[in-house]
């Protein structure tokens, strides 16, 4: 064993057993508990909870890569997976707090009907699934990389702890970890990141310093032949920066397994301070990310080039072994650099590294001692776990409340409706494996799906259903049917995927951005055929009345 | 304070006419107060951070050009902004209407 793979193992160990003591101290007896923490967690750890739900895999490993390959346009996902919860908390959070249920189908069904009830339940398994898939993939490399355990073994270890603490202890015993995964996550990643800048600019603020090295950068970037990095829409045109960032940031608003973080609040107050947290929480990483991406580069460019193949840095060998750096054969020296393995297989670059390692060999690039490296494995596990959990959460309550109490068992017991929602997740976690260790793409491709289904279907649904009286069930299950039919059909026409060959995209329209139409599709479907209906029973256009308010008047100071 | 901009414009007299006339006055300071903040939010984000992005390149800040900043740092800072204004002066809307919750929770104490 290498002093790398000790110490990853000893902060991986340590940071398991916290989170399995915390299920332990938190398991539930009562639906209550299982789906919504009893309604009971204060707004900063709320806050800590949606941060550590919300920041998978793919922005603890994947995104800094992205950023350090998409230069300017890396911003996408900057703002678009933070923008989005402006959204959530002035559209949104503080509505379905008050209305407070266990799913964000449950609103869905008392809103509309049973009818769009089922198929929101049903999209919502289908938008978590594809989430889920991409976190256990990630949990997986991380485990392949530092521990040298077979990636099917690591993806079966972390699935393991994950059914742990979701099983046992549900909303409860997830959110109590999610706080846990929160602070390991943030620690792994501020460290290298302040020790990265402080060696190369002398001061430890990444997210001042980078600036100073962007103009080396920039003239690094034009001897491998690349793009400037500051320069704009370079990787993609600037109409699908536009779509992507507005698909990236109601998809945001529109996941089920975000929203349902704002249902445990204590109040309606607290669902908009624990945004704000949320938010904070999660700028720390993402104002971070982007640091780390420019750093990562540098070091990665002025390490590698020009230099013999036989005389390249440790960690190119270190992560060899993964399958996700490669040195071209015929090589001698390496002038050229690339992060797609279409374009290194054609002979088109000396050099390929995936996206995703970039993040996890930054402080092996940086030369940071092997701790460090450690501890970045642990707070990738707690990244691809806290999400997966939250992600599992509304797959068990969208199979067991919304659909099995429903259309199978009516008069359930609530020992038994307990027992049922254990047995789904259960279930859903066994999924989780299989698909964690045949995962269909990469880790961000992969969740790019989810925000497209979710931006499509869910965002104009509930924005709709709280601001418009006049929604009703014909308009709601029209409009997210057709927005669920034109995203999906895009992205099938546009993406291989269950075998269907690629076409050129539409007006440059990447699939990522397609959800922004998607829901622009939904919004005016459901209106007019909203309209071209019967309106709402006035019990439903009571219940949108009392949501705006927070709480009953109080009689002092009127009248 | 700026916040006398937004009481009450000769609503209604109190007690007289619709009991519930108060609703509609809240429900419209909530929706003034959310779509002066969106168009804050697109602004700096789609506005400085895409679509005036080359524009605002041609300046550079402490080695950022400003929209490369915008979009990859200021855009983040102003929602955390437009979530803290949110939610403090809902605060004091909900407490100015009596519709706030008596249990308390959350805020920066």
């Amino acid at each position: 064993m290498t002093e790398t793979q000790i110490w990853a193992l000893v902060f991986v160990a340590l940071t398991f057993s916290v989170y399995i003591y915390i299920a332990w101290r938190s398991r539930v007896r009562e639906t209550r508990g299982f789906f919504v923490a009893e309604q009971n967690v204060p707004a900063i750890a709320n806050g800590a909870a949606v941060a550590a739900d919300w920041m998978s895999a793919a922005s603890f490993i994947s995104m800094a890569g992205l950023i350090a390959f998409l230069g300017s346009d890396g911003s996408v996902y900057l703002m678009g997976w933070t923008g989005g919860y402006v959204l959530l908390a002035l559209l949104l959070a503080p509505y379905l707090r008050k209305w407070g249920k266990f799913t964000v189908p449950e609103f869905v069904g008392d809103r509309f009907s049973e009818t769009v009830r089922s198929v929101a339940a049903v999209v919502a398994i289908i938008v978590s699934f594809t989430y889920v898939v991409g976190q256990m993939a990630g949990g997986g490399i991380v485990f392949s990389r530092f521990l040298e355990i077979p990636q099917a073994g690591g993806v079966a270890i972390a699935a393991a702890v994950i059914f742990t603490y979701a099983v046992f202890g549900g909303m409860k015993g997830i959110t109590w970890t999610q706080v846990a995964q929160y602070t390991v996550m943030i620690v792994a990643y501020l460290i290298p990141a302040w020790a990265v800048a402080h060696t190369i600019t002398g001061i430890p603020v990444p997210q001042v310093s980078f600036g100073r090295i962007l103009e080396e950068l920039n003239a690094l970037q034009a001897e491998f032949g690349l793009d400037q990095y500051t320069q704009a829409f370079t990787a993609r045109p600037q109409l699908d920066v536009f779509l992507v960032t507005m698909a990236l940031m109601i998809g945001t608003a529109g996941l089920p397994h975000v929203i349902i973080r704002f249902y445990t609040t204590k109040s309606v107050r607290g669902s908009r301070w624990s945004a704000l947290w949320a938010l904070v929480f999660i700028a720390l990483l993402y104002t971070t990310a982007p640091a780390v991406g420019a750093f990562t580069k540098f070091n990665l460019l002025q390490g590698v080039q020009g230099q013999p193949v036989d005389a390249l840095p440790q960690w190119v060998q270190n992560w060899q072994a993964t399958g996700l750096v490669s040195v071209s054969e015929s090589a001698d020296t390496i002038t050229s650099i690339t992060n797609k393995a279409t374009v290194f297989a054609d002979g088109g670059a000396d050099l390929l590294v995936n996206n995703d390692i970039l993040v996890l060999a930054s402080p092996e690039i940086a030369g940071l001692p092997a701790p460090i490296v450690g501890l970045v494995a642990a707070g990738g596990l707690a990244a691809a776990m806290s999400t997966a959990a939250g992600l599992l959460l509304v797959i068990s309550s969208s199979v067991s409340h919304d659909l099995y109490f429903r259309y199978v068992d009516h008069h359930a017991s609530e020992a038994r409706r307990l027992g049922v929602s254990r047995i789904a997740m259960g279930l859903a976690v066994l999924v989780a494996i299989y698909f964690g260790i045949n995962p269909p793409a990469f880790v961000a491709q992969v969740v790019a799906f989810a925000f497209g289904l979710a931006a499509s279907t869910f965002f104009p649904l509930l924005v709709l259903g709280v601001f418009w009286k006049r929604t009703n069930a014909a308009g709601a299950v029209s409009g997210m049917l057709a927005g669920l039919a034109f995203t999906g059909s895009y992205m099938i026409h546009t993406l291989e995927v269950f075998g269907t060959s690629a076409h050129e995209y539409v007006f440059g329209i990447s699939p990522e951005g397609i959800g922004t139409l998607g829901a622009v599709v939904n919004l005016v479907v459901t209106i007019v055929v909203s309209l071209a209906t019967r309106p709402p029973s006035h019990e439903v256009q009571e219940m949108v009345e009392q949501i705006r308010y927070p709480a009953e008047r109080e009689e002092v100071g009127a009248n | 304070m700026s916040d006398d901009v937004m009481t009450p414009e000769g609503g209604p007299p109190p007690g007289g006419g619709e009991a519930n006339g108060w609703r509609k006055e809240y429900w419209r300071k909530n929706l003034r107060l959310m779509v002066v903040l969106l168009i804050v939010w697109f602004a700096v984000s789609f506005g400085c951070g895409i679509l005036f992005v080359e524009q605002l390149n041609q300046v550079v800040i402490g080695g950022f050009p400003l929209g490369f900043w915008f979009a990859q740092q200021g855009a983040i800072y102003t929602f955390i902004v437009l979530i803290l204004v949110y939610a403090v002066r809902m605060d004091r809307l909900d407490r100015e209407y009596g519709v706030h919750e008596r249990n308390h929770d959350g805020g920066l104490t």
